[in-house]
């Protein structure tokens, strides 16, 4: 199953042309879907007023190579790593997702562009790919939608009470879950079965791509965006109005905040972590 | 002040409603972002401000201290053991900001450990002390400690 490729099987019986025209089909859904999303709820336009409303506050310009720096930071400690998660579970879950779907998404438009016909043979490690990035996105979607998410494990709400806002994981979740049965029964060579789970599997996948203007699909591209306004934010000192942060050891803050030498001394110890000890578990 | 949350910056992870004294911390059942379901019975203690990895949980000043329109923004960094208010006006002129201790002793390493205490005698229960009174309040050191006798002085100011 996991070395075999399911669209070479498939082109038995739809012609590659058909799954190409699917794919093109699905790219220009994902960008219509962000456009209408973007204007619908003027996004855009929060997001430039709120850039200009910082800039009016920056205490210091931020240069080009500055910006190219922070840019810089952003792709490797945001998008890469997703670093602005601070719990750790939702870091893992949401690492096993992105790579699940980045790895899936491609090894599907490869292996449909390049190999989706009976005669050629894809390298093996395309489509044990495509299976391995099915599983992480199921594995880390599954772990999110029955343990983090934290109106089931906070609010005491059940894991099957749906919302519009489930959209993108309850279709992400279905399209790996319904691709992996899909590609098991098809190497099983259980017929009825495989175009069953093949029909839930296209249902699934046109709705994760066909609702990116009612569901949180197009957060993957204003989400980079504004952690790279946030960083620029704190760059040039208008910190979203948030206080300065000081060095309690500076004679200059110690004399601007006398408390902090008649009460911590000259050279504050290191407090540790407060909160952050434990776990936020406590409901 | 009671505190608000700036659903742009929440990303919805519920360290606000784990802390939340109060339990008025909850995520909205359709945004799945975090609010104050009731300010009026907040009672202030921002630990939710502290709690909150994005910075996006906020204060409403009281119009008495600040015009409306203003803006109070709080950030409590545990490792330096500080809090830092920051309060602007909606005209941008008035900006002032606050540094203040909120511990002189690393985190965790003044904890009472009363489980290893012995438990209290029949007397002890009996009497009208507290426990570990007169110790706690060290009144066996020589009377009751006061501003005069830790060498500090009543300075001007407001006093709560």
């Amino acid at each position: 199953m996991f070395t075999s490729n399911p669209f070479s099987e498939l082109s038995a019986f739809i012609p590659a042309a058909v799954m190409q025209a699917y794919i093109i089909l699905m790219v220009l859904m994902v960008i219509g879907g962000t456009v209408l999303d973007m204007m619908h709820k003027k996004s855009a336009q929060y997001f430039f007023e709120n850039a200009k409303k910082a800039q009016k506050n920056a205490k210091r310009s931020v240069s080009t190579g500055e910006k190219a720096t922070i840019a810089v930071k952003v792709l490797l400690d945001e998008v890469l790593t997703s670093g602005e998660f601070c719990n750790v579970k939702r870091r893992l879950s949401h690492l096993l997702t992105m790579y699940g779907f980045v790895i899936f998404v491609v090894t599907t438009a490869i292996l449909i562009f390049g190999y989706a016909t009976p005669e050629a043979s894809a390298p093996v490690i395309l489509p044990l790919l495509w299976h391995i990035g099915a599983l992480m996105l199921a594995v880390g979607g599954y772990w999110f939608w029955f343990f983090i998410r934290v109106d089931v494990s906070a609010e005491g709400l059940t894991w099957y009470r749906l919302e519009r806002t489930d959209l993108f994981i309850v279709s992400l979740l279905a399209t790996s879950t319904f691709g992996l049965i899909w590609s098991f029964t098809q190497s099983q060579g259980i017929t009825g079965w495989s175009t069953l789970f093949f029909v839930l599997f296209i249902i699934s996948s046109t709705t994760l791509f066909g609702s990116v203007f009612w569901s949180k699909f197009a957060h993957m591209f204003f989400k980079p965006a504004a952690a790279f306004q946030k960083r620029v934010t704190r760059a040039d000192g208008s910190r979203e109005n948030l206080p300065a942060e000081y060095d309690l050891t500076d004679p200059a803050v110690q004399a601007k905040f006398p408390d902090i030498p008649e009460y911590m001394g000259k050279n504050p110890a290191y407090m540790g972590h407060g909160i952050k000890r434990e776990p936020a578990n406590h409901y | 002040m009671p505190t608000f949350v700036y659903m742009t910056r929440c990303d919805g992870c519920g360290q606000c409603v784990d802390i939340c004294p109060s339990d008025i911390m909850h995520i909205d059942k359709t945004l799945r972002r975090a609010y104050n379901l009731e300010p009026n019975m907040c009672w202030e203690c921002y630990s939710c401000v502290k709690a909150c990895p994005h910075h996006a949980i906020d204060v409403r000043g009281y119009a008495d201290f600040a015009p409306l329109g203003h803006s109070v923004r709080v950030d409590r960094d545990e490792e330096k053991g500080t809090i830092a208010w920051r309060i602007k006006f909606r005209n941008g002129k008035k900006d002032m900001e606050l540094l203040a201790p909120i511990t002189t002793k690393p985190w965790g390493t003044a904890i009472p450990q009363l489980s290893k205490e012995a438990a209290p005698s029949n007397e002890m229960r009996n009497s009208e002390l507290l426990f570990n009174e007169p110790k706690y309040i060290r009144l066996d050191e020589g009377g009751l400690h006061t501003l005069e006798s830790n060498g500090l002085k009543m300075r001007e100011g407001v006093y709560y």
